[in-house]
């Protein structure tokens, strides 16, 4: 382990260093025949898998065949060239979550959530929102002390700052899936721009989006507080609620991993 | 059949029997409110029974069009069979949709017809209604002459999903798992067509994540799958889901259409989709009624639970909701062999002895239930991306499956939580499934737990849970139970959620000719049963 980071220069590890061993499996639009096994190892060979080996072949249907290939990667990495954007915030358990907004607000966190726009499709916001959550963990509505709010699809501006200001909203989540000729952009922008308007100065809700097509650091060229994209689970944005609108929660904070783990609900144990 | 036979649970009649019973009394306060009401959805049903379909060139539905303005000029509360077929006795209109037509024009005033007007209304709504369960009695017919001719595959059923949003590569995509081994084949819906208070119209191309469910991409499948099931000399299942706002109207397409399966949940629109409850219970008798009607099998969602909650701590609430859909299902007409009931192997792999719990919780489904057609999910919840695990799991998971005899196999994907599956990911999947049923074919016969071992007692237990839980929801009330959380924790009030709109409280003179004959077709059934 710290040889590779000694060397900063890295390739791949089947059982010896060095050896640029790997594994891939694809499938091509062929019928299992030698040339199908050839052409398998051509795109082996210009993956960068040189010399590669077809260790399993098998054809699906009449005109598939699926491929197991071991090969020897030629690539290399540059541990210094990679550049990652790291988690500004500590991830918490929802007890912790609920510790938090119990702490430092004394009554439950307002979280409003909706698709804005012509957009129906709610798999996004539901996904973060519905207790029945997404990647194995408890949407926000599973947490004792977030009161949650989903409005839905189709949900109009002017409609949403209303049922932000009734509601005494803290934050605010909109999803957009389905867009076209950048349709997400648009609509974010208006949307907080009509907060900005709605709101004395510094007193609007926290501003969450997001939605597959969004880029992660475009918050502040939308107005908005921070951007979730694809994969994002529910615990990441009630830490992040957490993390924006109550004290810092206690206990040690863990500098976050450099690999973007699959996180649970439950805390991984410090090691 | 050996599994028919002598429980290897030892389950005590008795206790069975109270928890039988219990489900009853939680039921049938339900069942009395949705005998009382009506919703815009049962209604449009109705109207779609008598042959009325098609869309505006807006694309909205005619018998939207129809029960809107009905509610508009004399309420919903009479039912609109009575106030349609009087404007159709009183105008000039050579058919349903003529009607329709001149009603979103704004130029038909409907009114709730008295004496023999009324009289004649009822009459020819009834002879409508009629036709429209001819057509779905006759596709029961074609369905059960199609299991003879072409062979009706051997259990468990596998059971695949089809889900690219385009009913024309639909077709294809689901001719090709028919061909590789699918026994059913499910097609997904768009993401948020549950939330729609309309059918959409037509073919459709443009879904999210599936497929709309409408009349003609119900007929194009059902169709294709015909052709394959010719091919293959094994009659292949269809299946679709009558959930959501408009579950009566799809319930009812897929009775026309000849579908035959059908995702139906007693809760899962309620807990999950935040839709009323009382719209939902309304809207779900008399979708169950018409697929009591047409032969279709139902597959009710308890593994949601378990997606939610944990695989041990709710298992009795697995146990709870297929009681309460049984007799649900049950009181609509379902038979014994349309309830396939749901549950899943989603205990978290890491808790000790796992895979004993699942055996034991697989089983008491089993034995609770000998005669439905049991639905085994396969694990989603700790399928984490790592491929290679998932694998294994899955295969644990027809291990199960194969060791408590069930009889609808969801086939689990190793890619599950990455993407939806790729043509690898289904064979592979299938080459597990198969593995795993041919290498262990009779297993269930051989696998007898210990007489009071760890399955016999842990079974005992999550039936004691169960009962439990019932005696809480018949002293609260089951409607108070929902509104209080007690079902995956999701409060939901009888007052609030989607759809509460579209219920009403039938008036004394209400009329549902759809109503009135299945229910007498189910008292006659019974009738002749007895």
């Amino acid at each position: 382990m710290s040889k590779h980071l000694e060397s900063h220069i890295i390739r791949p590890y089947g059982d010896a260093t060095g050896d640029g061993q790997v594994q891939v499996s694809f499938t091509l639009p062929v019928a299992h025949d030698k040339r199908a096994e050839g052409a398998a190892l051509q795109l082996a060979a210009k993956m960068g898998l040189e010399p590669a080996m077809v260790v399993h072949a098998k054809q699906m249907g009449p005109h598939f065949t699926f491929f197991v290939v071991y090969g020897r990667c030629s690539h290399l990495v540059d541990l210094d060239k990679v550049v990652v954007m790291e988690r500004e915030f500590p991830l918490l358990a929802p007890k912790e979550v609920s510790a938090a907004v119990k702490r430092s607000l004394r009554r439950p966190l307002v979280v409003i959530g909706a698709c804005i726009g012509t957009d129906a499709h709610t798999v996004g916001i539901d996904a973060i929102l519905n207790i029945k959550g997404w990647a194995g963990e408890k949407g926000l509505e599973a947490y004792s002390d977030l009161e949650v709010h989903n409005l839905g699809a189709q949900v109009s501006v002017p409609d949403l700052v209303e049922h932000a200001q009734n509601l005494k909203a803290d934050a605010v989540l909109v999803s957009q899936v389905v867009t076209q000729r950048e349709a997400h952009l648009h609509n974010v922008t208006q949307m907080s721009a009509a907060f900005r308007e709605a709101y004395p100065a510094g007193t609007t809700p926290v501003l969450i989006v997001g939605g597959p097509r969004f880029d992660e650091s475009a918050a502040a060229e939308l107005g908005v507080d921070r951007i979730f994209v694809k994969g994002t689970t529910p615990g990441e944005v009630a830490s992040y609620l957490a993390h924006r609108l109550c004290a810092t929660p206690a206990g040690p904070r863990r500098p976050s991993a450099n690999k973007k783990a699959k996180q649970k609900t439950k805390r991984a144990g410090v090691r | 059949m050996t599994r028919r036979g002598k429980g290897k649970l030892e389950l005590d009649p008795a206790v069975v029997r109270k928890a039988r019973s219990l489900a009853r009394k939680a039921g049938k306060p339900i069942v009395t409110l949705a005998k009382t009401h009506t919703t815009v959805s049962v209604e449009r049903a109705v109207l779609r029974l008598a042959g009325l379909s098609g869309a505006d060139p807006e694309g909205e539905p005619w018998v939207n069009h129809v029960v809107d303005a009905v509610r508009q000029d004399v309420g919903l509360e009479h039912g609109v069979a009575l106030p349609v077929w009087h404007a159709m006795a009183s105008g000039d209109y050579a058919d349903l949709t003529k009607l329709a037509q001149r009603a979103a024009a704004g130029s038909v005033i409907f009114h709730a017809p008295e004496g023999r007007d009324a009289t004649r209304a009822r009459s020819a709504s009834r002879k409508a209604a009629a036709a429209g369960l001819r057509k779905i009695d006759n596709n029961r017919k074609t369905r059960d002459r199609f299991t003879k001719k072409y062979g009706d595959p051997p259990k468990p059923w596998i059971y695949l999903i089809v889900a690219t949003g385009d009913i024309y590569e639909d077709m294809p995509q689901a001719q090709a798992a028919a061909r590789e081994g699918a026994d059913i084949v499910a097609v997904i819906r768009s993401t948020g067509q549950s939330l729609l208070d309309f059918v959409p119209e037509g073919p459709t191309r443009e879904g999210y994540a599936g497929t709309y469910a409408t009349q003609e991409n119900f007929r194009l499948m059902r169709s294709a799958l015909d052709d394959v099931s010719a091919e293959l000399g094994r009659y292949v299942r269809l299946t679709n889901y009558a959930s959501g706002l408009c579950m009566p109207e799809i319930a009812t397409l897929a009775g026309l259409e000849r579908l035959d399966m059908m995702l139906n949940d007693s809760m899962y629109g309620i807990l999950f989709r935040d839709i009323n409850p009382i719209r939902t219970f309304v809207d779900q008798r008399f979708s169950r009624q018409i697929h009591a009607r047409a032969g279709i099998i139902i597959n009710t969602g308890e593994d949601n639970y378990l997606t939610t909650a944990d695989g041990v701590e709710a298992a009795h609430t697995v146990t709870v909701s297929q009681l309460l859909n049984e007799f649900f299902g049950k009181e609509a007409g379902l038979t014994d062999d349309q309830l396939g009931l749901g549950h899943a192997f989603e205990i978290n792999p890491t808790v000790p002895e796992s895979f004993r719990l699942e055996l034991a919780h697989a089983l008491l489904a089993r034995e609770l239930f000998p005669n439905a057609p049991l639905k085994w999910m396969p694990p989603t919840k700790h399928m984490t991306g790592d491929v290679f695990g998932g694998y294994l799991l899955n295969g644990f998971f027809n291990l199960v499956g194969s060791m408590t005899d069930q009889d609808i196999l969801l086939v689990g994907m190793l890619t599950e939580a990455v993407h939806t599956p790729w043509l690898s990911d289904r064979d592979l999947a299938l080459q597990n499934v198969r593995y795993v049923m041919e290498s262990t074919r009779g297993l269930a016969e051989d696998f007898v737990p210990a007489h009071d071992g760890f399955i016999v007692q842990r079974s005992h237990q999550v039936l004691g849970e169960a009962i439990d839980l019932l005696e809480r929801i018949v002293d609260d009330q089951l409607l108070n139970a929902i509104a209080d959380g007690t079902f995956g924790l999701m409060k939901r009030p009888a007052d609030a959620g989607r759809g509460l709109d579209g219920v009403a409280k039938h008036s004394s003179s209400y009329y549902n000719p759809a109503s009135e004959l299945l229910d007498e077709y189910f008292a006659d059934a019974k009738g002749h049963a007895r």
